[in-house]
């Protein structure tokens, strides 16, 4: 049956004048049921990766990940150091420095393999780094505001905009005075990792990858970094943490777990998988993914 | 794609060309009698007559530098030394020529005069055809003239300070320039007299294989300040065109200067400017320079620091494309003890341009105390592009503190990853880091001025990057 009605009203939306009949109107009202189910299940999907291998200096690193996050999910992928995390990360970015050899990845539907890095992020992806570049010159305020334009193709109000950012900070127990430094310039690794998710609040993405935002960081600025994602977390976006220790996830409830160990997913879980690791290691996974 | 409004700026305003045409066009090359002929049209003095004989004689056994940039292509018997446009001085812009005075609108220099500025003074070709103050500072006893008028009527001044801070045998391009020298702006800033709006003067050179060779001296006396700001542009020819300006600064006891420059000459300027100030003591000297046109310029800005207490900073800035080859840097002597020095110098190259920054630091044995401070960076936006420090440091103390920095660099493919991850195109990110780069030496030019560099910046990098 709903084969026949799309292509009924497939029909009727180039030529309205069936619309006359009673039927055509009942068929109508069903499709726009089916339409806006389709729409629902479409648009709880952000990102899909579908057996994905990257290779990084002709190095391959990522041997087939597969990864489906939705809205108003957290995900985590955990690892030991040299498992593809950054990896995963950046390919999801197109950093030109990796080179994707197969598989897909598509967010909102939409293929963004060779997508531009500006692209990608203006579709709503951000990346929170590691190592944060340092920009001499460009004061946080004048480097978020550009950003931001960017990202919205409409003028930033600077008033509007400083009042928004001084909140932020303020949440995020940032010094003020940052504001008008340069972007990253002398900032400790903490300042570093808290502008990143100043930026991750003040861009507001649909989907925000952490790449070891908590490595580094002291219990309290971790608590921060938790309370940074509680405030950007609600249910028409997700986010996806990357680290190789469990501490972020004693202050942050996530829904997912993913363990991956030399270039692949080995095992998806909940909270309590993180647990797990936690007393006991990646052994166990390595062994698994060396079969 | 929406672009921000710097980017929407006319880049053909520098390159408005208008007819070749003028009042009186010397002959091209150097000959006493061409500099007798000069000297008739200027009407000199006749001391100023016997000034120009002895420099081209001193030009004449001069030899060409042999360091820097080759210069060779510079044939003299091809340069016209003295273009007289056709105009007399005035001093209301409705009395200057429509076509003068359009490129001086375009280039917005009656809209600053309005808005920001206490005086101007516009050069075009040889001779000032406008030049203009404010009536308090005339009151106060400020003089801001043209030089020619300053020669007549601030004789013993002129001759007091005419080249004896930039002596004619200093090399051979000062000498050409005691030769033929034409225009430019006299400045006195009486004793005490504060100054707080800046001046301007503005040189714009349209004649095509000719030269530019204007003179500016400032005197400001004890006490006194004042901020001068100088432009320069020309509009393109397919034959070489030289400037050999030069700036003659005297900064009295206690008293301080600021000397402003964006240097926009087309790109086949031979710009072999000469700058130098001597500085009393207590006084300081500032000087903020953006270098942007010529084919070669060759460029060193010098603070001596005759005073006990003398300072002097310099904050500068080279940009240089393809094609460009920009010798600058910064001279100081410290003559004195208790002297100071600080050097903030930067450059960018792209698609094969070269920057060199040449320095000298000169700390004589009697300058005990003094301080130096010199730091040098480079950023290189590709491959084919070259950088290079050639620092001259002569300490004939141990008492002093000394430290030279320099830094190399390019951009680096993380640093544009992560701008492009927060929405910037390739080309902004860029644009984003090289304007961070020169932000502080923006942050030291008049505002309107960082706006143009700003804008010169991003016009300089569209289509830079493929």
């Amino acid at each position: 049956m709903v084969p026949g009605l799309f292509g009924n009203l497939k029909n009727c939306q180039i030529n309205p004048e069936p619309l006359a009949t009673l039927e055509t109107l009942e068929n109508l009202a069903i499709l726009e049921t089916l339409n806006s189910r389709k729409e629902i299940e479409m648009s709880n999907k952000l990102l899909e990766i579908k057996d994905l291998y990257v290779n990084a200096e002709e190095k391959e690193i990522l041997k087939g990940i597969n990864l489906e996050i939705n809205k108003g999910e957290i995900h985590v992928i955990m690892g030991p150091n040299g498992s593809g995390k950054t990896t995963t990360a950046n390919a999801i970015l197109n950093n030109p420095a990796y080179t994707k050899i197969n598989g897909s990845i598509t967010f909102e539907g939409e293929n963004i393999n060779n997508f531009k890095t500006d692209e990608i992020a203006r579709k709503g992806i951000f990346m929170s780094f590691q190592l944060p570049e340092e920009i001499p010159g460009v004061s946080v305020t004048n480097f978020l505001k550009y950003a931001k334009n960017k990202m919205t193709g409409k003028p930033v109000k600077i008033f509007e905009f400083k009042d928004e950012l001084k909140k932020y900070m303020d949440e995020l127990n940032m010094n003020p005075k940052n504001m008008d430094r340069s972007l990253n310039v002398g900032f400790s690794g903490g300042e570093k990792k808290k502008n990143e998710i100043l930026q991750m609040l003040v861009l507001n993405p649909k989907l925000a990858i952490l790449d070891e935002t908590d490595s580094g960081l002291d219990v309290d600025a971790i608590r921060t970094v938790s309370k940074g994602i509680e405030m950007f977390k609600n249910d028409n976006n997700a986010v996806l943490i990357i680290t190789h220790n469990t501490k972020i996830l004693h202050s942050l409830k996530v829904d997912f777990v993913h363990v991956l160990v030399n270039g692949r997913i080995v095992k998806t879980g909940t909270q309590e998988l993180a647990k797990e690791i936690e007393e006991n290691g990646y052994e166990k996974y390595k062994k698994i993914s060396a079969q | 794609m929406s672009k921000t409004k710097l980017d929407e700026i006319n880049r053909n305003i520098y390159d408005i060309k208008n007819k070749d045409e003028y009042d009186f066009k010397i002959k091209k090359g150097l000959t006493p009698e061409i500099i007798e002929e000069i000297s008739k049209q200027k009407n000199d003095p006749e001391w100023m007559k016997e000034f120009r004989l002895k420099a081209l004689e001193v030009y004449n056994k001069l030899e060409l530098p042999t360091w820097g940039p080759d210069i060779s292509e510079l044939n003299m018997d091809e340069i016209a030394t003295y273009v007289r446009p056709k105009t007399g001085l005035s001093n209301s812009w409705e009395d200057v020529p429509d076509d003068i005075k359009n490129t001086f609108d375009k280039l917005g220099i009656p809209e600053a005069e309005r808005t920001s500025l206490a005086g101007v003074g516009a050069q075009y070709d040889s001779e000032v055809v406008y030049h203009s103050m404010k009536e308090d500072l005339i009151k106060q006893g400020v003089i801001y003239t043209d030089m020619e008028t300053a020669v007549r009527e601030y004789p013993e001044l002129v001759k007091e300070h005419f080249m004896k801070c930039v002596p004619v045998y200093d090399h051979k391009f000062v000498a050409l320039h005691g030769a033929v020298w034409s225009g430019g702006s006299f400045v006195y800033v009486p004793k005490g007299v504060k100054v707080d709006i800046p001046l301007q003067s503005y040189f714009r050179l349209n004649s095509p294989e000719s030269g530019q060779f204007e003179h500016t001296l400032i005197i400001v006396d004890e006490g006194a300040s004042l901020h001068f700001i100088e432009g320069c542009s020309a509009p393109k020819y397919n034959k070489v065109n030289l400037h050999a300006g030069c700036v003659e600064l005297y900064v009295k006891d206690n008293a301080y200067l600021r000397y402003s420059t964006i240097e926009n000459w087309s790109k086949n300027m031979l710009n072999l400017n000469t700058k130098k100030a001597i500085v009393g003591k207590n006084a300081k000297m500032d000087w903020v320079s953006g270098s942007f046109g010529s084919k070669i310029s060759m460029l060193y800005p010098m603070s001596i620091l005759n005073g006990e207490g003398a300072k002097t900073e310099y904050t500068g800035i080279s940009f240089a494309g393809g094609g460009q080859n920009l010798d600058n840097g910064f001279k100081v002597v410290h003559n004195s003890p208790n002297t100071s020095s600080l050097v903030n110098a930067k450059s960018i190259s792209k698609n094969g341009g070269k920057c060199t920054y040449r320095s000298l630091v000169r700390i004589n044995e009697n300058a005990k105390n003094s301080k130096s401070s010199v730091s040098c960076e480079s950023l290189m936006l590709d491959d084919i592009s070259i950088s290079d420090t050639i620092p001259t440091n002569d300490i004939r103390t141990d008492e002093v503190e000394f430290s030279h920095e320099a830094k190399i660099g390019k951009i680096s493919d993380k640093t544009i990853f992560y701008l492009m991850s927060r929405g910037m195109s390739e080309e902004d990110a860029k644009a984003m880091i090289v304007r961070g780069f020169a932000n502080p030496i923006a942050k030291e030019l008049p505002v309107e001025y960082a706006v143009e560099m700003n804008n010169l910046i991003n016009l300089e990098l569209e289509g830079a990057i493929g």
